[in-house]
């Protein structure tokens, strides 16, 4: 090899190593799906990567099930992504980057996400810019509309009691053979959208949670006896033990359910199976002997703290939740906006049918409706302890394995427990 | 001997395979030679015993040390230079009964739960496991028509994984299932396997043995055909009934066999988790709850990631599998002798 070769090798490795290729961040952002969102979110990085040939996202989809188990652990080894979409800000903020000293004008992110972000800080921390909302949530029923109208019964109204409805739904659900008069989600967080309704607060003077006040009693109770009586089947509650969550998603997409509590995010999903098969609306969350408030809840993006970028992290946090990107976000996945500007304008959503334009004009205005005790219990640190501990027990007593009065017990116990060893240093 | 039967050719030893072979075997010579005059040659003994005992120490006994390790401490970290030491404040937990005998007693009610229902699918599975493979390989032994086809068909299932084991059974036994459809059509009203305690603990077993059974039947199997047959002639020409045959000769000869059989169907029950998990969720309740799933759900599924007292949880569940394992063998040992 002479020396003309030697020096044409060593100009192409010089090229090669100030290339752009080289020279690019590759972050990862751990993601899961209810719906469309991955795709809408693929192609927002796409638009954000081709403006910036520097940094490149790639977007890990996992099952929701991951976000809550795998990554936590992945975080605490030090091992996590750069970005991660999640629903439990309290227990994940030990591990969310302040993005406030990268960000471009966080003036604004304060201004539109600021209730939000108090659900994200770590407790004491008052300033720290973790992530944006990807979505508002709020629990509420889904109504099979059709059933009712085979079975001759009227849709209780706007300001009817969960009795009006359990007893509606139990008479659609005998005279059309619907194995699911009503079913709830088997998660805490929905069983707390009818336990707020019946006056359950929560959290004590401290700071740490009280679950077994006099509302989240009656709400247990209520949960019991609908499956002693028939309105609820043991199969979402019973079936399974300990935090398993449960969906009633299918049972409702085959029209065994008159009526189903969930919530706002699976507007886009039934919106796309269900189709033409039936008719289905969204109600107003039914009234408790305190209020008709349901749960507010939601998931957002988070930069983590062990990134090596944080930088990089916090200027595709900017371009996502930037107005018109989230806002396009909203209107493409049928979300309900946890944007404050975006939400006051109103989204134009895409796409959306008559009855799921019609759904999240309910679930919307149910924000409005929301407690001020359902806030606090979404964004106090400790709420999914309590809600883990709720299902886990009262699954216990729906499948008449020990009573109400030893599931209470047995709620406080665990947890204090798990409380006590969260604090732990 | 090929298949044929004619003896195998030998590699005719100045080829250019035959040199090679040699050429590869010689790069060991020299450093075994200078191990061997280092260690003398007993030492060579534990030189062989080497990697795997380095294996083994790596990703057997290194764990369980770690394990034992963070049993005693607490917290959420998952570092043990992070964790604070709690001495045996997990086993404490875990051993504060009223009564061992009643679950509900206990300030872990959900670990003496998953022990009563582990010990219970143990009793039932060991018992349907070891009788339906040992039937089937005394069947299966016999010449029968279509032999080579059910010993293939029997042990398929074991080829599966057993989360889709699960679901595949999940499927079938579901409101809207193929065994519900059955039972409606033959004018039944559906039945809610999953909802019934008793339903769903029979199902976890059945699905196991239906899964596993294969497996075992072929140990049997081959302990069965290591009989000598004319054991079988002599009882046969001495008008020996059937009954005798297996009890005198075939039990006892196959015990070895069963023992192992034994000690592996007792192991794999006290560990089964994905197949009942998939399956039942561990419900209806608690009714299905076995003891690994509370250690995986104490560690990794609730809010608060207890790794301490999943830690202390499954180092009890070792040394109870440990102390079964001991008493099984030193009775077979006895039975042998």
């Amino acid at each position: 090899m002479n020396r003309r070769h030697w020096l044409a090798g060593a100009l192409v490795a010089v090229a090669l190593a100030s290339s752009p290729v080289q020279a690019q961040t590759t972050l990862r952002m751990t993601w899961y799906s209810d719906g469309n969102e991955g795709e809408v979110m693929r192609d927002l990085l796409n638009r954000f990567e081709a403006g910036n040939p520097g940094i490149k996202v790639v977007l890990d989809t996992v099952p929701f099930k991951a976000i809550n188990e795998n990554l936590p652990v992945q975080l605490a080894a030090g091992q996590g992504p750069d970005m991660a979409r999640i629903v439990d800000f309290g227990g994940l903020a030990k591990f969310a980057l302040d993005l406030r000293p990268h960000l471009a004008n966080a003036p604004n992110w304060e201004q539109n996400f600021g209730p939000f972000l108090e659900w994200m800080r770590e407790p004491g921390n008052t300033t720290a810019i973790p992530g944006y909302m990807t979505q508002l949530t709020v629990t509420g029923p889904l109504v099979n509309k059709t059933l009712f109208e085979q079975a001759g019964v009227a849709i209780p109204g706007p300001k009817a009691t969960w009795d009006d409805w359990a007893k509606a739904a139990k008479a659609v659900a005998d005279k059309v053979k619907a194995p699911y008069p009503v079913a709830f989600d088997r998660s805490g967080h929905r069983f707390f959208g009818l336990a707020v309704s019946q006056g359950a607060k929560m959290i004590g003077a401290d700071g740490l949670p009280t679950p077994s006040d006099e509302g989240f009693r009656r709400a247990a109770q209520l949960i019991v006896d609908w499956h002693k009586s028939g309105v609820m089947s043991k199969e979402l509650w019973g079936s399974v033990s300990g935090t398993a969550y449960r969906g009633a998603n299918e049972e409702f997409k085959n029209a065994q359910v008159p009526f189903y509590l969930s919530g706002s995010w699976q507007i886009a999903q039934f919106d796309k199976t269900v189709g033409n098969a039936f008719d289905w609306i969204a109600a107003p969350t039914p009234c408790g002997p305190a209020n008709c408030s349901g749960m507010p809840g939601g998931a957002g993006v988070i930069g983590i703290k062990a990134t090596k970028h944080p930088a990089e992290v916090a200027k595709v946090m900017d371009f996502l939740a930037s107005e018109p990107i989230l806002s396009e976000f909203y209107a493409r996945t049928l979300f309900v906006p946890g944007h404050i500007g975006i939400a006051k304008k109103g989204v134009a959503y895409r796409g959306a049918s008559a009855q799921a334009a019609a759904a999240l004009k309910v679930f919307g205005d149910a924000v409005g409706a929301l407690d001020p005790a359902a806030y606090r219990i979404q964004g106090n640190a400790y709420s999914r302890i309590v809600f883990n501990a709720a299902i886990s027990r009262i699954g216990q007593a729906v499948a008449g394995e020990i009573t109400i009065d030893d599931a209470i017990k047995r709620i406080d116990a665990d947890v204090a427990q798990q409380v006590a060893e969260r604090n732990k240093k | 001997m090929s298949a044929n039967g004619s003896p195998p050719r030998a590699i005719p030893r100045d080829s250019f395979a035959s040199r090679l072979i040699e050429a590869v075997a010689g790069l060991a010579d020299r450093p075994m030679a200078w191990i061997q005059h280092a260690v003398g040659g007993r030492g060579m003994a534990y030189v062989f015993l080497a990697p795997n005992i380095l294996f083994f120490g790596l990703f057997v006994f290194l764990p369980i040390g770690i394990n034992m390790a963070m049993s005693l401490t607490g917290g959420t970290n998952l570092f043990l230079s992070e964790r604070p030491f709690v001495g045996g404040d997990h086993y404490r937990a875990l051993m504060q009964c009223g009564s061992y005998l009643d679950p509900a007693s206990c300030r872990e009610d959900h670990f003496w739960k998953g022990v009563s229902n582990t010990l219970k699918f143990t009793l039932f599975q060991m018992v349907a496991m070891v009788g339906t493979a040992l039937v089937t390989a005394l069947v299966l032994n016999r010449k029968i028509r279509g032999r080579g086809f059910f010993r293939a068909v029997y042990f398929f299932p074991v080829l599966l994984s057993p989360v889709v084991v699960a679901l595949i059974w999940k499927w079938i036994l579901q409101r809207d299932g193929l065994l519900n459809g059955a039972i409606t059509l033959a004018g039944g009203e559906k039945i809610l396997f999953f909802v019934e305690p008793g339903w769903a603990m029979f199902w976890a077993v059945f699905v196991s043995v239906w899964a596993h059974m294969g497996f075992y039947t072929l140990i049997l199997l081959a302990g069965l055909q290591a009989i000598p047959a004319d054991l079988y002639e002599a009882a046969e020409m001495d008008g020996t009934k059937p009954m005798r045959v297996l009890t005198r000769i075939t039990l006892p000869l196959l015990w070895p066999n069963l023992v192992v059989v034994l000690v592996l169907v007792l192991i794999k029950a006290v560990q089964t988790f994905d197949e009942v998990f998939v399956l039942t969720g561990g419900g209806p309740g608690t009714a299905t709850l076995m003891v690994v799933q509370y250690i995986y759900e104490t560690a990794f599924a609730n809010q608060v990631q207890n790794f301490g007292l999943a830690a202390a949880a499954s180092m009890l569940l070792g040394s109870l599998l440990f102390a079964l394992t001991m008493l099984q063998l030193w009775i077979a040992r006895r039975k042998a002798a």
